[in-house]
């Protein structure tokens, strides 16, 4: 007991053994056998994952990534934020600067600059555009951008100890405000219609089965990644002093803890977890734009993370595909009633589900031992 | 700058406590009101080192309020709370003066319900409490062998792994007491640490507090009487946000002005 255990293998302690082997058999599907299907299989193969599933089941594990970052900050801290939308959307913008700069010549229009730029009889990039056109750059921004713009706006915040409802509707209002802002056509990111078009991403060509897959592959590498950084964090003292402050806040202060900085951290890291996930789902869906940002969006976020259970990781996920694969067949089968379904999800697992889906599977558990 | 030094006649260390008068908390002059309402009124109280002081009063008398300036909750509109002879006690947050050495337990008890017993005591224990820290932060043997001291002395060593949540009104009165106690603080603020508990336990925290007056300053707000009692210390009645009466239980008893606020009107 005495000994003092080296970080990384605390850190790979931190998931249980069953968890690692369910990470395994995610890894396997995820990164072995759909992508085989998908590329080796031909398309008239029973056996064969079409772009449609590949596509979607990206989208939907960015989603994912989203929603445990999401479940970090509301599960574990007691933040509810309505505004995560904005994070996505900061990263998914970061790094389509890269991918409209990646067109190169291939627009509408043959220029150097984006076509929404020539469209608006602009000359030159805006400064806030230089150096775009590297990959590595671009990364940096994703990664820069919505924890600079978190960080502030969390310790203002914070430090003001607002909390509660009011923080909730603070973030509404930021998302809000900052959709409006890349609504605009001076702003310099398109406008209403944002970036699309993308034609390379790192000299591959966007639309090849190959780039599908790997952007599929990395999504769920960056899931898998986010829910074992979950579960240290959750696992460490860190862990149990977020939760303390969920449940006793003024109790935390009084026994020497300053939640200020507790909170700002897993604040941060939500939002950049969040960014990077916007990252990968630009790409792959092939647009971005200011509705991404709408106060919605990020109100879906929290309802993906209440149906699968707040404060257990793993629902989250659960959370997102279940919501999302829903809505694309809802939105085909019925698209006007999607909003009333999603309505009534919330209100039923809200009044059934207080712990979501994890939480059927754990009273099935319980009676079964007893 | 000058000089910390210079006029005191003895040395400052920042971040220790000044006790070279044998006092280890000064209120002077502390004045609070709420919309009007005064809840401190030119209080003026002092507290000596390693002292086990019992503080009554009617309701409203101003006794939580007196402790919420002393912990940074609530801020004086006028006076000043020293910490020893050098520490401003009005200039710091809650955070800071937990760190200083002054712990508090509430009138509620409120432990973290959702953590076990033992990591209740973790999370209160006297450590390097900054968010980075935290991240990467283990128990040593020496803060185990603590925390299973101070499970024995509070009798929860049965309980440790379970939910803090699940204990008894009293047990949980103790634990709070157990995360007072491994913070180390020099002094202690109990809001009515008897509350709810039953007649054995009272006497049982009574023989705890005696023994812990010897290292530590207590500061005990109470209602019942007999638990004053068996404490013994020395004991300040306040009235109206003010202090009216202070001495031995006896003294204060036969004090004319006590038994007029306690009987009277």
């Amino acid at each position: 007991m005495a000994q003092r255990i080296p970080f990384t293998l605390r850190f790979l302690q931190a998931t249980s053994k069953s968890g690692w082997i369910a990470l395994g058999v995610f890894a396997l599907i995820t990164l072995v056998l759909l992508p085989l299907a998908h590329l080796a299989l031909p398309a008239g193969h029973p056996l064969h994952v079409s772009d449609y599933v590949i596509t979607l089941g990206g989208k939907i594990l960015c989603y994912a990534i989203v929603a445990v970052a999401m479940d970090m900050i509301w599960g574990f801290a007691g933040i509810l934020s309505l505004g995560h939308g904005v994070f996505f959307a900061l990263g998914g913008y970061a790094f389509g600067m890269y991918l409209m700069r990646s067109i190169g010549l291939d627009g509408v229009y043959h220029s150097n600059l984006p076509d929404f730029m020539v469209f608006l009889d602009w000359k030159a990039l805006p400064w806030y555009w230089q150096g775009t056109q590297y990959f590595l750059w671009a990364v940096v921004l994703v990664l820069l951008v919505p924890a600079l713009l978190a960080f502030v706006f969390g310790y203002f915040a914070f430090r003001s100890r607002i909390k509660g409802v009011y923080f909730s509707i603070i973030t509404q209002a930021m998302t809000y405000a900052a959709m409006l802002y890349f609504f605009r056509n001076e702003t310099g990111f398109g406008g209403n219609n944002g970036f699309t078009d993308f034609k390379r991403i790192l000299g591959y060509s966007i639309s090849a089965p190959g780039t599908r897959v790997t952007l599929f592959a990395l999504s769920a590498l960056m899931l898998m990644f986010t829910l074992v950084l979950g579960r240290y964090l959750i696992g460490s003292k860190f862990g149990r002093v977020l939760t303390a402050i969920r449940d006793a806040e003024s109790r935390v202060m009084f026994i020497g803890y300053n939640p200020l900085w507790y909170k700002l951290f897993v604040w941060t890291l939500s939002a950049v977890l969040c960014a990077v996930a916007g990252a990968l789902y630009v790409p792959q869906v092939g647009i971005i734009n200011p509705s991404e940002m709408s106060p919605a969006n990020s109100i879906e976020i929290a309802i993906w993370v209440a149906v699968g259970g707040r404060g257990t990781l793993i629902g989250p996920v659960i959370g997102a595909f279940l919501v999302n694969l829903s809505k694309s067949w809802f939105t085909m089968a019925f698209p006007e009633y999607w909003l009333f379904f999603l309505g009534l999800i919330f209100v039923l697992v809200t009044l059934f589900l207080p712990q979501g889906v994890v939480g059927i599977w754990r009273r099935m558990r319980g009676q079964a031992k007893s | 700058m000058s000089d910390p030094n210079i006029g005191t006649g003895h040395f400052y260390v920042e971040g220790e406590v000044d006790l070279t008068h044998h006092v280890i908390l000064y209120l002077e002059d502390i004045s609070v009101s709420f919309d009007g309402f005064k809840a401190l009124n030119n209080l003026s109280l002092t507290i000596d080192d390693k002292e086990l002081r019992c503080i009554i009063g009617p309701n409203g008398a101003g006794k939580t309020t007196m402790m919420d300036v002393v912990t940074g909750k609530t801020r004086p509109d006028s006076g000043t709370a020293f910490f020893g002879q050098t520490m401003d006690l009005t200039q710091l947050s809650e955070a800071e003066i937990a760190h200083l050495g002054i712990g508090r337990k509430f009138q509620k008890p409120t432990v973290f319900e959702q953590h076990t017993v033992f990591e209740n005591l973790e999370l209160a224990m006297k450590t390097d409490k900054r968010a980075w820290r935290s991240l990467f932060a283990q128990l040593d043997d020496a803060q185990r062998d603590r925390i299973a001291d101070t499970l024995r002395l509070i009798r929860l060593d049965q309980q440790a792994d379970r939910l803090a949540g699940l204990l008894s009104h009293g047990q949980k009165q103790w634990l709070e007491i157990g995360m007072l106690l491994v913070q180390e603080p020099k002094l202690l603020l109990l809001d009515e640490p008897v509350a709810g508990m039953t007649d054995d336990e009272t006497a049982r925290t009574a023989e705890l507090f005696k023994s812990l007056a010897g290292q530590h300053s207590l500061v005990v707000v109470e209602h019942d009487m007999s638990f004053i009692e068996q404490l013994g210390g020395k004991v300040t009645v306040l009235h109206e946000g003010a202090v009216l009466a202070e001495g031995d239980l006896a003294t204060v008893q036969n004090d004319q002005r006590v038994i007029e606020v306690y009987l009277g009107r």
